[in-house]
């Protein structure tokens, strides 16, 4: 017990040494959640359009108010042909245009119908689909204003609710996504890295000679960094409460053991990537080249993983921050308890016995 | 009446490095021969590595002047780095590329032609006898033939002086023998040698050697007068006398 | 400059040896080349709706018959209480819950209004709003068949209350393929990686085992040694770039309606930034360590932040100055825009210049630091 402790206390002097590296292990995690909660939003805003009114009466001038007024666009100009539609395209300067043709009062008057041609970049067929939705819905609204007054009868009014995110704020999604890319990624490349780096020096041989068992040496070396990433985990959600207004609704202490867990899980992944490479640069690359987009892709926070072919899905089953990105969704923002994650905690608790026995069994074998 | 005895390729005066308030050499004066084997003693943390540096060019000093092969070391650096050569403790070699190739494409950076750099290469590799190794990598060779190729490969364009960080750490002592015999033969083909180095034998074999201690230079002359001057029979003694006393123990 | 020769050549040569690097520069980005746009589908289909009828009409029966069958809801849950619904949406059961008050249809006809009730999990924005835009798209559609059915448009609609109506259509990307949007934003994100972390890795790495310290005691000139690191890493950016455009042939079927020669271009230029932040990273990190850690930092921000899978324009003033700074936002801009909508070089003259002025502070910066470091 005493040698692990020793062990322990190397470890930790040893990171705690390297200022530059410890900037980064704290820094990090804290500087990207917060840029991205403040910056990062799902939501499509500010989009710039153009647009055309040929008609130039009451109505049209009514809708483009309404169309100026709305947050969601911001209208740069008008363009007079469909030269100069490509033109504006190319150049990016607009998304969208929309085109109130000539005859629009004459229709609207003589037979009550009329269409408005929207064309939308669909180079970004994301932004094309929710923005045409976007006029739609205010054409749609429009409609029903006008029906409204003019006491058209039948009007079903639907009445929406905004759950755990009223005011639709990028945050919630992004925080805990991050949260679980950054904890996962960097867990993995701190570990194999500075394993690794000891097998470079040669001093991973001296330990392996010595009567210590090699789970010590294991353990000593995820300590520090599992230590670290509680800290980091920590700072993260005081600061999300206080900038970010996103506070923890649930039990802090099953947020804080299926962290744990999540932590763990990473640092075997780190652990079984350093008994494969051979230089820093190789396990670097490893976690990088290889983790990186996966990770961020598959996790959930981007892209929904429903959405995805069933062999990605299953892929995704495979990214322990996928599960942890549900639970942290779950426990802080949801408030729900260990009846709505034992699922997800099963599996990750799964994954880490799986993973570091593995490392545990090929680290004594391989070095 | 015009001596025909050449200009010293080293000289220092008062040569000074200062790190904030630590003074890690401090007002090194002395000169250095042509052809003369110069060795450059002291404890770990005695300031040697820093004053080889400045020497090299590698570091600015805060003070005092110095001049290598005539030229000026604040101001003449690029000439001086033509003229010098050098082999660290980490003997700085590629490890990924084979003999031949460490030994082009260093000849190349300091401007060799492609005609000269194969002569020197098949020079070389006949020298150290190492030309089935050619094709070798330098990670595959044993540590004394790598000493040896850094060393040959750290005089590839016949610089007027080489400085040697402590070359010889970690062989036997036949493979020291031979590596040494190859500064023998660089001396007398008249290129200056500056050796530091900690073991104590290879200290006899310098015409002259000087002994940091504490940033400053405790003794400079060569081996048998230094004994003279302690009543001492051997060099080891002779360090030790002045050494054990230092305040500063490590690097 | 012949100097710089017999630099290239061993640059090159190490790079060969090398091993690691063809696993890593090849095979990795061409797997995650193939596999990953295959994830990346923004398109809200299939949202899960959790519907409590409390009203049994035909009405009813027939606003859930529209919503089920539009092809974005699916059932996933038919509840008698709008408690048990909500609950569903907790446990991510279901996205949408919907609530079809009791005598409903009842009083619509007799009160000439109802309100129906939908909760929505707002956790994730797009969703959120997409869904209750198809949703409410689908009431208002719901709402007009329920009064050309019971015959009341003749008498109030008509001239007095107008129905525009909104024709879409979608240029460069009309079958809204995902992949043509990814792709290539999956390329650049692979060649920042490459461009800078490994640059910064090599250079260091030459810290970390000396051979730094023998070249710079060869009268090797500072600018000539940096060169020399550039050029091979620009060299295998634009293999792997190369390789990209091709697996996105292959596999997705993208062809470039711009021109190549703008791409490579715009790929030099591009390299010419990152590379000088990667030598400018190795100026910072005394261990590989150190390297990793500062180009995971920038990198994971450029992927999280440069618009290729969330949009610049939706952010804060402040962030979208902070994005003009990041060369990776630039380059994903231009290779959308000639890649999807064949943008020539006059179209793209920002964001080529934004880039190579970055690219000249960060070079710069660069050298600098390399001079000052004796």
């Amino acid at each position: 017990m005493r040698q692990l402790i020793t062990f322990i206390r190397k470890e930790f002097l040893h990171v705690f040494r390297d200022r530059k590296t410890l900037l980064m292990l704290f820094g990090l995690p804290i500087a990207q959640i917060v840029l991205f909660g403040f910056a990062l939003s799902n939501e499509i805003k500010n989009s710039r359009i153009a647009i055309t009114d040929y008609s130039k009466d009451a109505v049209t001038e009514q809708l483009i108010s309404k169309i100026a007024s709305s947050n969601y666009f911001d209208i740069q100009r008008t363009v007079q042909s469909a030269t100069q539609l490509e033109a504006a395209f190319k150049k990016g300067d607009i998304r969208m245009a929309v085109i109130f043709p000539a005859n629009f009062a004459n229709d609207l008057v003589h037979t009550g119908k009329a269409t408005i041609q929207v064309i939308a970049d669909a180079s970004d067929p994301n932004l094309a689909t929710t923005i045409t939705n976007y006029i739609t819905r205010l054409v749609n609204d429009f409609n029903t204003q006008t029906a409204l007054t003019a006491g058209k009868p039948l009007q079903i009014l639907p009445e929406m609710q905004f759950l755990y995110n009223p005011e639709l704020r990028g945050a919630p999604n992004f925080v805990p996504g991050v949260m679980a890319l950054v904890l996962m990624l960097v867990c993995t490349m701190m570990t194999s890295v500075a394993i690794v780096k000891e097998k470079e020096l040669g001093t991973m041989e001296i330990l392996l000679v010595s009567p210590f068992k090699p789970i010590y040496i294991i353990i000593s070396k995820l300590t520090p960094n599992l230590l670290i990433s509680v800290v980091n985990l920590f700072i993260i959600l005081i600061l999300s409460s206080v900038f970010l207004d996103l506070h923890v609704k649930g039990s802090i202490l099953l947020l804080t053991f299926d962290s744990i867990l999540f932590i763990l899980t990473s640092l075997s992944i780190g652990l079984l990537l350093s008994i494969n490479a051979k230089t820093q640069q190789g396990a670097m690359m490893g976690s990088m080249m290889g983790m990186m987009l996966p990770t961020m892709l598959l996790t959930g926070f981007l892209f929904p993983i429903e959405n995805m072919p069933v062999p990605l899905q299953v892929l995704a089953n495979l990214v322990p921050s996928r599960w942890y990105f549900i639970i942290v969704k779950k426990v802080m923002l949801k408030g729900l308890g260990i009846a709505a994650v034992w699922k997800e905690t099963l599996i990750l608790t799964g994954m880490c016995l799986f993973l570091f026995t593995i490392s545990l069994r090929r680290f004594k074998i391989r070095l | 009446m015009p001596s025909s005895i050449p200009p010293p390729v080293i000289t220092t005066d008062k040569l000074t490095k200062r790190f904030g308030h630590f003074v890690a050499a401090s007002e090194l004066t002395f000169q250095v021969d042509k052809g003369e084997i110069f060795g450059f003693l002291g404890a770990n943390g005695a300031g040697k590595t820093t004053a080889m540096r400045m020497l090299c060019g590698l570091l600015k000093p805060s003070s005092g002047k110095a001049t290598i092969a005539g030229f000026d070391v604040y101001t003449q650096t690029e000439k001086i780095k033509r003229s010098i050569g050098y082999m660290s403790q980490k003997f700085s070699l590629y490890d990924n590329l084979t003999v031949a190739e460490n030994i082009r494409f260093y000849g190349g950076i300091y401007g060799m032609s492609i005609a000269e750099i194969r002569a020197k290469t098949a020079e070389l590799l006949q020298e150290l006898q190492l030309e089935k190794e050619a094709k070798t990598l330098v990670s595959d060779l044993p540590l004394g033939w790598k000493q040896k190729l850094a060393f040959s490969v750290s005089i590839v364009h016949n610089p007027d002086i080489v400085f040697l960080d402590e070359p010889t750490g970690g062989v036997d002592p036949v493979t020291r023998r031979q590596f040494w015999d190859l500064i023998y033969h660089a001396a007398d083909r008249g290129v200056t040698i500056f050796v530091t180095t900690h073991y104590m034998d290879e200290a006899e074999y310098c015409n002259r050697v000087s002994i940091m201690v504490d940033g400053i230079i405790a003794a400079l002359d060569s081996p048998t007068r230094l004994k003279q001057q302690f009543g001492l029979d051997n060099m080891e003694d002779v360090f030790y006398e002045l050494a054990r006393n230092a305040k500063r123990k490590a690097d | 400059m012949r100097t710089l020769y017999f630099l290239l050549e061993k640059e090159f040569r190490q790079i060969m040896r090398n091993k690691g690097i063809v696993r890593m520069l090849i095979i990795a980005p061409v797997i995650q080349l193939i596999l990953l746009p295959l994830a990346a589908d923004y398109s809200v289909k299939n949202i899960s709706i959790a519907v409590v009828d409390n009203d049994h009409s035909t009405a009813s029966q027939r606003l859930i018959g529209k919503i089920t069958s539009s092809g974005y809801f699916k059932l996933t849950g038919y509840t008698g209480s709008y408690a048990k619904a909500l609950s569903l949406v907790e446990q991510e059961k279901a996205d949408l819950a919907l609530q079809i008050p009791a005598h409903f249809e009842r009083d619509l006809v007799r009160e000439n209004s109802q309100k129906l009730y939908v909760a929505i999990n707002a956790i994730e924005g797009t969703k959120a709003n997409l869904g209750g835009a198809y949703l409410s798209n689908i009431i208002t559609d719901f709402n007009e068949d329920l009064r050309v059915d019971w015959h009341t448009t003749g008498t109030l609609t008509g001239s007095d209350a107008p129905q525009i109506t909104v024709a879409a259509s979608n240029w460069y990307n009309p079958y809204m393929d995902f992949h043509l949007y990814i792709v290539p934003a999956i390329l650049v994100t692979l060649v920042t990686t490459l461009a800078a972390m490994q640059t910064a890795f090599n250079i260091v790495q030459e810290k970390e085992s000396g051979t730094i310290e023998q070249i710079n005691v060869t009268p090797l000139k500072k600018h000539i040694f940096i060169i020399g690191k550039l050029i091979p890493f620009l060299v295998l950016g634009i293999i792997l770039f190369t390789m990209g455009l091709f697996v996105g042939w292959l596999f997705y079927g993208i062809v470039p309606v711009g021109s190549l020669w703008v791409l490579y271009i715009s790929l030099i230029d591009y390299l010419f930034a990152m590379l000088g932040l990667g030598l400018l990273l190795a100026t910072y990190s005394a261990t590989q360590m150190q390297a990793m850690s500062l180009s995971f930092f920038f990198i994971n921000i450029f992927n999280m932040m440069s618009g290729a899978f969330t949009a610049v324009d939706s952010m804060p003033d402040w962030a979208r100055a902070i994005v003009q700074t990041f060369p990776p936002s630039h380059f994903i801009r231009i290779m959308r825009m000639v890649v999807l909508k064949g943008s020539g070089l006059g179209d793209i003259v920002y964001d080529l210049g934004a880039m190579a002025l970055i690219g000249l502070v960060l070079n710069g910066w660069a050298i600098l630091n390399y001079r000052k470091t004796a």
